[in-house]
């Protein structure tokens, strides 16, 4: 079944709306200051893998932004930009996933870990120290290190809280083709 | 719970102003002290932002919680930067006048200090008027805003639905939480990190499959409303612009023409008085 417009954009909204509750409400503080092992990143990879790269671009873009706003420090748009390319990416390479079948087999969970880790390795070890560079001027191994820790511990809380979803979501759903005909 | 987004309603000139006009200032003024590391224009645009603070009405009281998170936030940046790359300063303004050795590489230099300064100069420009923006933009306008400075209407609907369900998902979120700890969940300090991971999800597998229904409804009525059938659509919370509208943009724009001059002036990003 095809999706219509309109459902990409309620998911949109809804999708920033729980990224934004998740990422302000029930971050596990970290050992390095700064930093903060989120729970919404699961979340926004199990977005992506449901409703496609724009509706995971815009939850990041959106979510993170309005996280930035409410704490009032003014958006980082670094690590904004770097959530919102998380989630394209995941969408993009998650498109086979058939989750809205309620199917999630050995092939899909390969798919969302091979999303997952590639969506964070570009977003944290690659794109938001290169802008913080670019766009703040801070020195390069500091932020560099600090990309790596938060896009290593993303990658594990993101695998865990976004299969469990996935798992949870594809048991929830009828499966494609479950009802059959009696002769 | 509900005034997350801490605005506060005032009559003021500040508050008067469209919500577009807004945007558009806060994106230029941001631009502005994003872009430039001159310390002179930096320095202009923390001043420029006390009177505006006075006009909007808007009292230190009201946003120093914020106030404080942020000075931890720039405290513990400085530190991290400085134990980090004590030399930063150096390579970036090619002088090195040594103030203090503590051993090794960690000096005190003039230019490091110099380079703190303007990195605590860039937090004290571009924050107040992020507060002042969150503080007098009422957020149903927000998203009619961005309509008018020109992002698609079916985005800025999204950003709408975002802010309006932001509340309704807290509130459920909470009430999940608690029924979950009924059944002696716990996600407090006290359990280790795997559990409180696992604590987590027991907490948002059924929020956010309740999400995934409401998506459902939502999109329906949309969609039987006859939602994204046309190029364009009204805004209940727009206003047209005034004089003040337009004075405001002008005086924004000035400032990141500023800032591209001053680059241009410069020869790069950096003010160095070291040569």
């Amino acid at each position: 079944m095809k999706k219509s417009p309109v459902v990409t954009i309620v998911a949109i909204g809804i999708g920033a709306a729980l990224f934004f509750v998740l990422g302000r409400f029930v971050a596990i503080p970290s050992p390095v200051p700064n930093t903060n092992i989120s729970t919404q990143y699961g979340l926004l990879a199990f977005m992506a893998a449901l409703f496609g790269p724009l509706a995971g671009l815009l939850i990041g873009l959106i979510g993170h932004a309005l996280i930035d706003f409410s704490y009032g420090w003014g958006i980082w748009w670094s690590w904004v930009i770097a959530s919102a390319v998380f989630g394209g990416l995941v969408g993009l390479v998650a498109r086979k996933i058939r989750l809205s079948d309620g199917e999630f087999g050995k092939k899909d969970l390969l798919a969302f870990v091979l999303a997952v880790v590639l969506g964070h390795a570009v977003a944290w070890f690659a794109i938001a120290p290169v802008l913080d560079i670019v766009i703040y001027a801070e020195p390069a191994n500091k932020v560099f290190i600090q990309g790596l820790f938060a896009g290593a511990a993303n990658i594990v809380t993101t695998l865990i809280i976004g299969l469990l979803l996935c798992y949870a979501y594809a048991a929830a759903k009828p499966k494609k083709g479950s009802l059959k005909e009696e002769k | 719970m509900r005034n997350i987004f801490n605005y506060i309603d005032r009559p003021s000139p500040v508050h008067r102003l469209t919500g577009a006009t807004k945007l558009v200032c806060l994106l230029l003024w941001s631009f502005a002290s994003m872009l430039t590391y001159d310390t002179r224009l930096l320095a202009l645009l923390m001043l420029l932002s006390i009177p505006l603070f006075a006009l909007s009405k808007i009292r230190v009281r009201d946003v120093s919680f914020m106030l404080g998170f942020t000075a931890v936030f720039m405290v513990l940046n400085n530190v991290l930067v400085f134990a980090f790359s004590p030399q930063h300063g150096v390579s970036l303004y090619g002088t090195k006048h040594v103030l203090l050795s503590l051993g090794g590489s960690y000096e005190v230099t003039a230019e490091q200090l110099f380079y703190h300064l303007n990195l605590v100069l860039k937090y004290a420009s571009s924050i107040p008027i992020v507060l002042l923006f969150v503080c007098t933009t009422n957020p149903s306008e927000f998203a009619a805003s961005l309509n008018r400075v020109g992002v698609k209407y079916s985005v800025a609907y999204s950003v709408s639905l975002a802010l309006r369900y932001i509340p309704d998902i807290q509130r459920e979120y909470h009430e999940i939480s608690q029924a979950q700890q009924a059944r002696g969940v716990e996600m407090s300090k006290k359990q280790s990190l795997f559990k409180r991971l696992k604590s987590a999800s027991a907490i948002l597998i059924p929020l956010i499959l309740s999400s995934m229904d409401r998506i459902e409804v939502i999109s329906n009525a949309m969609e039987l409303r006859g939602f994204g059938k046309n190029k364009k659509r009204s805004w209940y919370m727009a206003r047209p612009f005034t004089g003040l509208d337009y004075a405001a943009m002008a005086l924004c724009l000035a400032l990141l023409l500023a800032a591209l001059w001053l680059n241009h002036l410069n020869g790069g990003r950096f003010y160095n008085p070291f040569i």
